[in-house]
Formats: structure tokens, C-alpha cells, sequence
């Protein structure tokens, strides 16, 4: 008689608040190149979803057009996506965010699509403080058309050609925090601690987030000369802070060290934890942000972790006063006016 | 002191003109002239005689020439009339030459000092002195401006035989019971009629006798008429980027949306409006948030369409629902930006690089303009595509008599929409599959809970599970079924409306040019020529127009535009009878009069 020997059971994937595993929260599979920094961040992207337990069904994912612009397809197969036209990933947000505010929204943009032919849709994305978390996934070229120029690259850096930038960079985290942006971010994707902990906080947070993520294009800008390259961002990488984000289910749980520790409050309770490495950085103070950025950049450091942060600004769905229910769900009832309605109209008209 | 001047008739004694007359105001923009040319024509209106109103205005706040030009018809001709029996000129720059132009006999009111009276013989000439009598009726000299221009509506009313109890009674409407403008304004147009009625002889050229043509109906513009159609069909979510002649559109909405689109229990608002950077940013917003199941759409004019039209191709491909209005305007680029034309027929029918090809409805009257906005949202829903409708400057910014809109009666079609539950009972799903053989797949909301149902939009190649594909077959699949879906939407456009005299001779137009065709058909007959008129209301085109295209002998293809669009397009669909199709045309900016049209369909006849 035969018998089977029993095999070690499985042990059980962890789960979140959910109840789901990782695996529920991950796309397609990448058809980026291997060690794009891209996949580094969808892979953040991934786990900051994972534990901070986020419903997969409203997430809505939303991109222009890159190799960043493709990634939506890569993470989080529960929530829907909207691959778009060049440049306008953020009026796709904006329609979407305004038809069902119930959405989560995550836009992931390149470099080219937000800083070039997206400008002014960036631009006016972040003045209307859309809900959303607007990421750029910024490696200093156009990846997807074979590596020219982009408008982030620094003034000065080579191609692999050998081509060199002559026109200074835009900076967009700069930019946004002079547009009003209350949530602006510059992450390393070679840093997954400290992007995963600003994805958290990004995803609690009620207005635009913007996070500039550089992130290395291994085909086309990760030569010597280049100041996107691995090598040249880890040796320039200056965190700024380590950052702690928890959530506001937890807080009752969570003791928060006093001291050096810098505790920013969302309106939903949670919390950001922030211990200053850089000395004397204020991530609450507008204008002191905007010189440390200024600064640091003259140096050619990166200046990364949470640069600026004011969670009280109302979004774009309670600015228009709407109802709290999705648009596009409203029925007939509410959204036809009446027959004695219409008549009182026509007779205004007589 | 003025001297009494009558106003003879020097056309030696013709028949007078009853209700049937064109009045030109010439004015300066910005001046104020609006109100009191709309008083005019309202006053008109009132004593039941049909009228319609053609404001020809300049791409300028203030100072440069204006024409209004009021048509009285007791036959209900409402087309643009090239002669006019009646000028009043308030413009200094523009007299000497609206004098050369002004046809034979007809009555001239002016500013005294402007000394028109030399200029030639042919004319009645009644000069007012304008200025001394806005001092006398208006204390307040920072009015005097605005006030002038009531002062001819009261000569004209004494000279016309407008009851002043009519004036009056406009003015008040005009003005919404705004009540010191209101006394204003009237005591300043009785300063006018008083003083013709002292110094005036009446005349009996032209004159305006009590009717009940109007008796019922409304004034409207076809701006405001779409409005009202979007606010019945329940749109949520708008974006748009001002434009002559489209913004009075949207503006308008956000009039009536401050009334009847807040919800009673909380008092917030149940649509989302955003005035976005530019056309680009608000067709991706009407195209999203249609994706996203909301009622979407923005409005503008040829220019602001050139910039959507990549994201036009997106929504046909990815097969997002969203309503465009075109109010166009005479192009190419900037073109006459406050003048009408048709001249963006082909631009909205295949909009896009690409094979695409959209639906398109083209309203003919106000009516049509607020039941085809309706329809238009049911239709993007429908049929998951942008839809546009095309109407014009004509159309969308003059003002025309209507009878009182119908009800709405018809529930939403919200289109193949799957709920939760019936995802979790589909077996296969596949967004782009057709399973029903109309070419019309069924498609899932973001936040739909349940875990089924989400996919990932994209204007690459796709095949009929979402699913990025460059295979030719997929293609080749989701191509061809597009075609499919836009033959299905043959059945459920409007069709053509007829107006036939038992002819193989056919003549076809839309939109604006429907009352000008009305008008030459008649003028036609009486020279001994039956047409049969269609007038096409919608892409693509419907059994109905084929049926037409087949039968007739020659179809005379009436539009306004340089190109003979629409003709084109016939003649792309019908090859085998492309040389049917003769255009006639008119594109001048002005809005196309019935003339036009009989003298150029005669000399084809004559060939
Ligand atoms: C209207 C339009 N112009 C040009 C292109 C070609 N194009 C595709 S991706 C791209 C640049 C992408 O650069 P970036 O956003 O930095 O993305 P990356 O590939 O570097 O991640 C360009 C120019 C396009 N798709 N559409
Ligand atoms: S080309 Fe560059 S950006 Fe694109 S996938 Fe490859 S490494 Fe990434
Ligand atoms: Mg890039």
C-alpha cells in the first residue's frame, strides 16, 4: 500500500484590509525594456496600492502616449485605464474625475507628454486642482521615439549621439508649486522605500498630486554623459526627509516619535510623518520650498522626498459645488425638468 | 426747427407694401443698437405679423459699422432679402455708401446732421433730430448714447403703424422689468414718435397692419434652442472654449443650469461646467467623461474643431459617446469670424485622420435645433461615438420666430451599458465584441464594483477584448465592424423632410438654407418650374435620400460654402450618379437669400 506523502501546504499569500493579495493589484505583463525605471515605478505603484488597501474597481488609470504612457496597462487589472492622445492624459482625468467623483485617478505621464506637447493641459490640470495623482516618469528624452531631447533634460547634457541640450531644463515640481499645487513630490525610481511611502500619502491625499519621478531609460539616456543615468542620480540623490505615511484607519494604533519628527494632518486624519535629514527644509512652507529647489538645483542635486505639502485645498468636484453621487449615474428624474417647466420657459420666450 | 418733411412715395403711387417689407438699421457696435433693433422687431412680432431678424455685426467690441436687417413677411418668408424698403442711419462712417447701395424708393431715416438729402433723388428722406430730442427726454447725459436708438424705434413705429402699446410692451420684455431702464426707454422711444407724429406726414409705402401669424409663438435663437435641448437631455458634464459664434451656446446653459440643474435636497449642482485652456482640453474632457457614463459636450465653432479633431478620431476609435456643436462661421483660418457659412461639411464628417466617419444632424429650424440636441445625447449613448451637430451663425446667433418646443416626451437611451450584476452573468465579455450584429458592443463604467468589467481604453490597435493587438485580422475586425455600426445608424438619424411640387427636378439643402430654398421653390413655380426640395437633416445619409438620389434627373445641391461640400459628398456616395449633382452656391458671409438661388438654378436650366 501506497501512500501519498502530504506536501508542506502552500503558505497563504498576505492579504490586505481586503482581503486581497499582491496579486490582485497587478497588471499585463511589461513590454518595456529590462531596467527601465518605468517598471520600477509601476511596481511601486503596485505595493503603496496593495497596502493601503485601495479598492481596485475605482481606480481609474489615465496616460498619454510614451513608453511611461503605456504602464497604466501594468499595474492594477481591477481598475479601468485610458491610454490617450499625446499630451492630454490630464483632460482625460478631468472629464473622467468630473463624471464620477467617486474615481481614484492616477495619471502616469512622461517627460515629452506632460513637459512638451502637454504643457498647457498640465499646466491648467494642477490649477484646477483635478483629484488625481500626476505622475511623471521623467528620464530627460523621448523614449518611445528613440531617444531625443526632452524639455527636462538639464542644460548641457549629451544624447547618446553625442547631441547636446542647449536650452535650460523645466522643472516641474517647481512649476507646480508655483501654480498651487498642495502636494508636489520628486521621487528616484531607484529608491523604492521612499517612493512607496509618497505613494501612500498621494493616495490619501483629496487634490493633484504632483510627483516627479526620475526615471532612467537604460536604452536611450543612461550613459555617462547623461544626468538621468542611474550612476549620475544615485550619486546626486539628496533625500530630503524620511517619510512615514499613516493612514487614517490606523492612526488610534500608531504612536508617532516626538522630536525631530514633522507631523502633516490630511482631512481624512491621516497622517505624514516627516524626519528632516536635510536641515532646516520646511515641506509646508511655499516660498522656503521653492528656494531649497531653486538652490539645490544650481549645485545639480536632486533634491527628493516631500518638497511641498498643503492638504487643506478643495479639489475640482467641490469647488463646482456637484452632488456627491456620480454624474453619470444622475437619472432622468433629477436631470429633465418638467413639462410646466418647459412651458414656463417658452413662455418667457413669447 | 425741422421742417415737416413728408415722406412721399416716389415710387409714383405703387401699391403700398402691407406686412411685407425689409427695415435696415445701421448703426455703430457697441452703441446699444441691439436692444432697440430687437424692441423693433419684437413690436412687429407682436401685432402678428411674421418676422425674423439678421443682425450682420463685426469681430469688434466696440466701433465698427453693424447692420440689423428686420424682415416683415405676410407670406412667412424668413430668408435674408437683398432689398430693403426702409434704412435708418446712425452710423456717420457708413451713410454715403449705405445711400449708394439703398434701392430705389426706399423711405431714409437719418441723423439730421448727417445731410443725407443731396445725395440722391430717388430717395424719401425723413432726417430726426436726434440729438435734440435725447436731451429733452433723458435728464441723464451718460445715457444719451444708449436712449438715441429708442428714439428711432418711435419714429419708425409712427411711420410704420406700430401700435406704441406694442413698443412698449417689447421694450419691457427686452429689458426684463428692469425698471428705471425700462421707463427710460419708453419715454425716450415716445420722445420719437411724439415728434414724428407733429412733424412727420405719414406715408404709404410700407406699413405694418395688426395680423394673428404669430399669435403663440416664441423668438428664439437656435444657441439658445440647443441649450434648452442639452438641459432636457440631462447633460452632466460640460467643457468648452469661448468662440463666436458658439459661446452664447454654453453660455446660455449656464443660465438655465443655475435654475433647473441644482438638486432640490441639497441644492448642489447636478452638472459639472468648466471653461477649459483651449478646444483640445475640452474635447478630451466631453470625450472622457462620456466614457466615463456622463452626458458630455462642448460647443464651438471650425477653428475649435480643427484642434479636437485628433481627439475626435480617438473617441471614434476607442468609441467614447460626446456631443459636438458646431456653430460655424465663414472660414478658411480666422476667416469673417462674426459671418455664416456652411462651410464645415466635410471637416465634421470625417474628422480626423484615419478612416472615420461620424454622424452628423443638421437642424433646419429652432425647433429642430432643440429636439435634435436632445436626440444628439441619446444618439452618442446609442452608438458609444462623438455625434455632431452642425448648425451656423445664421442659425445659431439670429433670431427667429418658432412655435413653443414639444415636450420631450422620450426616456433617455443610455446605450448597451452592463450593470454589476450583468457582468457577473456574461459569460465571455469582450468590450468590442459585437454580439448583437449591429456593430454596437456593450461597454462597462469605471467603479463598477464586483471585480468584472474592467479594461483599458486605447486609440493603438485593439482587438474585441481590449487587448492591444497589431494582428491585420483584429484590425481588419474592429474597422470593419465601425463601418457596420455607422450603416446601423442609418435607421436612427433623422430623415429628410420634403417639400415636393411633382418634379424630377430635384433641389436639396440643409440647415440655415431652408427658408431661402422654401422661398426660390415658389418663385420657381411662378416662372413655370416644379422642384421637388429635400431637405437633409442628418449623416448618414438614410434610405429616403437614396430613394430621392435615384429617382430625380438632376438634384440641385444647395449649400453655403465655396466647394460644394455636401455635393461632394453625394457624389462619393452615389458615383454611379455623381453628374446629377449641381451646386449652387453662396458663401459671401451673409446668410444665403432666395435669389441667389433662383437665378443661378434658372441659368442651369437655360444651359
Ligand atoms: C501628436 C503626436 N505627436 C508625436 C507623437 C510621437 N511620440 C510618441 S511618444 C513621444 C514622446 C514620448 O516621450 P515621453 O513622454 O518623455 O515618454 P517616454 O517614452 O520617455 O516615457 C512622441 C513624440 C505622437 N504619438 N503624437
Ligand atoms: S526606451 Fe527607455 S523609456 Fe522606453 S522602455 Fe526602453 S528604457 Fe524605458
Ligand atoms: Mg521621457
Amino acid at each position: 500500500m501506497t501512500t501519498a506523502t502530504p506536501s508542506a501546504p502552500v503558505p497563504a499569500a498576505p492579504t490586505n484590509k481586503l482581503g486581497f493579495t499582491k496579486q490582485d493589484y497587478v497588471g499585463s505583463k511589461s513590454t518595456l525594456c529590462a531596467g527601465c525605471g518605468h517598471d520600477a515605478i509601476t511596481a511601486q505603484i503596485i505595493n503603496a496600492a496593495f497596502e493601503s488597501s485601495i479598492e481596485g474597481h475605482r481606480v481609474t488609470k489615465y496616460s498619454g502616449i510614451g513608453c511611461s504612457s503605456k504602464t497604466p496597462a501594468y499595474f492594477m487589472n481591477q481598475g479601468w485605464g485610458f491610454n490617450s492622445v499625446h499630451g492630454r492624459m490630464p483632460s482625460i482625468a478631468t472629464g473622467a474625475s468630473l463624471a464620477n467623483r467617486t474615481l481614484i485617478n492616477i495619471g502616469v505621464s512622461g517627460d515629452g507628454d506632460s513637459m512638451s506637447i502637454g504643457m498647457g493641459q498640465f499646466v491648467h490640470a494642477v490649477r484646477r486642482n483635478i483629484p488625481m495623482i500626476y505622475i511623471i516618469e521623467d528620464n530627460g528624452v523621448y523614449g518611445l521615439t528613440k531617444g531625443q531631447f526632452s524639455a527636462t533634460a538639464d542644460k548641457g547634457s549629451h544624447l547618446k549621439s553625442g547631441a547636446v541640450n542647449d536650452f535650460p531644463p523645466i522643472d516641474p515640481c517647481t512649476l507646480a508649486i508655483e501654480l498651487g499645487c498642495g502636494f508636489v513630490a520628486r521621487c528616484f525610481s531607484g529608491n523604492p522605500k521612499q517612493l512607496n511611502a509618497i505613494l501612500k500619502a498621494a493616495f490619501a491625499y483629496q487634490g493633484t498630486v504632483v510627483l516627479d519621478v526620475i526615471s532612467p531609460c537604460v536604452t536611450f539616456n543612461n550613459h555617462d554623459a547623461s544626468t538621468r543615468s542611474y550612476k549620475h542620480v544615485k550619486d546626486h540623490d539628496f533625500p530630503l526627509h524620511d517619510l512615514g505615511f499613516i493612514q487614517y484607519s490606523e492612526v488610534e494604533d500608531v504612536e508617532i516619535p516626538a522630536g525631530q519628527t514633522e507631523i502633516v494632518t490630511f482631512p481624512d486624519g491621516s497622517k505624514v510623518a516627516i524626519k528632516a535629514i536635510h536641515e532646516g527644509y520646511e515641506p509646508t512652507d511655499r516660498f522656503g520650498a521653492m528656494k531649497a529647489i531653486h538652490e539645490s538645483m544650481a549645485k545639480g542635486e536632486f533634491l527628493t522626498g516631500l518638497l511641498y505639502i498643503n492638504p487643506t485645498q478643495p479639489p475640482l468636484p467641490e469647488m463646482l459645488n456637484l452632488v456627491d453621487e456620480p454624474l453619470a449615474t444622475l437619472g432622468e428624474d433629477l436631470l429633465k425638468p418638467s413639462p410646466a417647466e418647459l412651458d414656463k420657459i417658452m413662455q418667457a420666450l413669447m | 426747427m425741422t421742417a415737416a418733411l413728408a415722406a412721399p412715395s416716389p415710387t409714383g403711387g405703387a401699391k403700398t407694401r402691407i406686412n411685407d417689407f425689409s427695415i435696415q438699421v445701421a448703426t455703430v457696435n457697441g452703441s446699444g443698437s441691439q436692444t432697440a433693433n430687437t424692441v423693433l422687431l419684437r413690436a412687429i412680432f407682436q401685432m402678428g405679423v411674421f418676422v425674423s431678424g439678421k443682425n450682420l455685426f463685426p469681430s469688434n467690441i466696440a466701433g465698427l459699422p453693424t447692420w440689423f436687417t428686420i424682415r416683415a413677411s405676410a407670406q412667412g418668408y424668413v430668408a435674408r432679402k437683398v432689398s430693403n424698403e426702409m434704412l435708418i442711419l446712425m452710423n456717420p462712417e457708413t451713410a454715403k455708401e449705405d445711400i449708394a447701395k439703398a434701392d430705389p424708393g426706399a423711405l431714409v431715416i437719418y441723423d439730421e446732421p448727417l445731410q443725407l438729402d443731396k445725395l440722391r433723388s430717388d430717395l424719401a428722406y425723413t432726417p430726426v433730430p436726434f440729438q435734440k430730442l435725447v436731451t429733452a427726454s433723458c435728464p441723464e447725459p451718460k445715457l444719451h448714447k444708449l436712449v438715441k436708438n429708442m428714439i428711432y424705434v418711435g419714429v419708425a413705429a409712427r411711420l410704420l403703424g406700430i401700435d406704441m402699446e406694442e413698443v412698449k410692451k417689447a421694450i419691457a420684455k427686452q429689458l426684463k422689468g428692469k425698471a428705471k431702464a425700462v421707463e427710460l426707454n419708453q419715454t425716450a422711444c415716445m420722445a420719437g414718435y411724439d415728434w414724428a407724429m407733429e412733424n412727420l406726414e405719414d406715408q404709404d409705402h410700407i406699413k405694418v397692419v395688426r395680423d394673428n401669424k404669430t399669435q403663440g409663438l416664441i423668438i428664439i435663437d437656435g444657441n439658445e434652442a440647443c441649450a434648452l435641448g442639452a438641459l432636457f437631455a440631462g447633460v452632466t458634464v460640460v467643457g468648452w472654449y469661448p468662440i463666436t459664434p458658439a459661446s452664447s451656446l454654453v453660455e446660455t446653459f449656464i443660465e438655465y443650469a443655475e435654475e433647473y440643474r441644482k438638486d432640490p435636497k441639497t441644492g448642489k449642482s447636478t452638472v459639472a461646467i468648466v471653461q477649459m485652456e483651449d478646444e483640445l482640453a475640452s474635447a478630451g474632457v466631453v470625450l472622457s467623461a462620456g466614457w466615463a457614463g456622463a452626458r458630455s459636450m462642448t460647443s464651438t465653432a471650425g477653428p475649435g474643431i480643427s484642434l479636437m479633431s485628433e481627439f475626435i478620431g480617438l473617441g471614434y476609435y476607442v468609441e467614447a459617446p460626446g456631443v459636438f456643436f458646431n456653430v460655424a462661421r465663414t472660414g478658411p483660418s480666422t476667416g469673417l469670424p462674426t459671418r455664416t457659412q456652411q462651410s464645415d461639411v466635410e471637416l465634421c464628417a470625417k474628422c480626423s485622420h484615419g478612416d472615420t466617419l461620424h454622424v452628423n444632424l443638421y437642424p433646419g429650424t429652432m425647433e429642430e435645433c432643440f429636439q435634435f440636441s436632445y436626440d444628439a445625447f441619446d444618439l452618442a449613448e446609442k452608438f458609444q461615438t462623438p455625434i455632431f451637430v452642425v448648425t451656423d451663425l445664421d442659425l445659431g446667433m439670429q433670431n427667429w420666430a418658432s412655435k413653443p418646443f414639444a415636450y420631450p416626451a422620450k426616456p433617455y437611451d443610455r446605450g448597451k451599458v452592463l450593470n454589476q450584476q450583468q457582468l457577473a452573468d456574461m459569460k465571455d465579455w469582450g468590450r468590442y465584441k459585437d454580439v448583437d450584429g449591429d456593430g454596437i458592443c456593450y461597454r462597462s463604467l469605471p467603479g463598477t464594483p464586483g471585480g468584472k468589467g474592467a479594461y483599458l481604453t486605447r486609440g493603438s490597435g485593439h482587438n474585441a477584448y481590449a487587448q492591444y493587438s497589431e494582428k491585420p485580422e483584429d484590425y481588419l475586425e474592429v474597422m470593419g465592424r465601425l463601418k457596420r455600426k455607422y450603416e446601423t445608424a442609418k435607421a436612427f438619424v433623422p430623415g429628410p423632410v420634403f417639400r415636393n411640387q411633382g418634379s424630377d427636378k430635384g433641389v436639396l439643402a440643409f440647415g440655415s438654407s431652408d427658408p431661402a430654398v422654401i422661398e426660390a421653390q415658389d418663385v420657381l413655380l411662378a416662372q413655370g418650374l416644379k422642384t421637388d426640395y429635400l431637405r437633409l437633416r442628418a449623416l448618414p445619409f438614410t434610405a429616403e435620400v437614396d430613394a430621392y438620389v435615384k429617382e430625380k434627373k438632376v438634384v440641385y445641391v444647395v449649400e453655403q460654402n465655396r466647394d460644394g461640400q455636401m455635393a461632394n459628398l453625394f457624389r462619393e456616395t452615389y458615383p454611379e450618379h455623381a453628374t446629377k449633382f449641381k451646386s449652387v452656391l453662396h458663401y459671401d458671409g451673409h446668410a444665403i437669400d432666395a435669389k441667389s438661388i433662383v437665378d443661378q438654378i434658372t441659368a442651369f436650366e437655360q444651359k
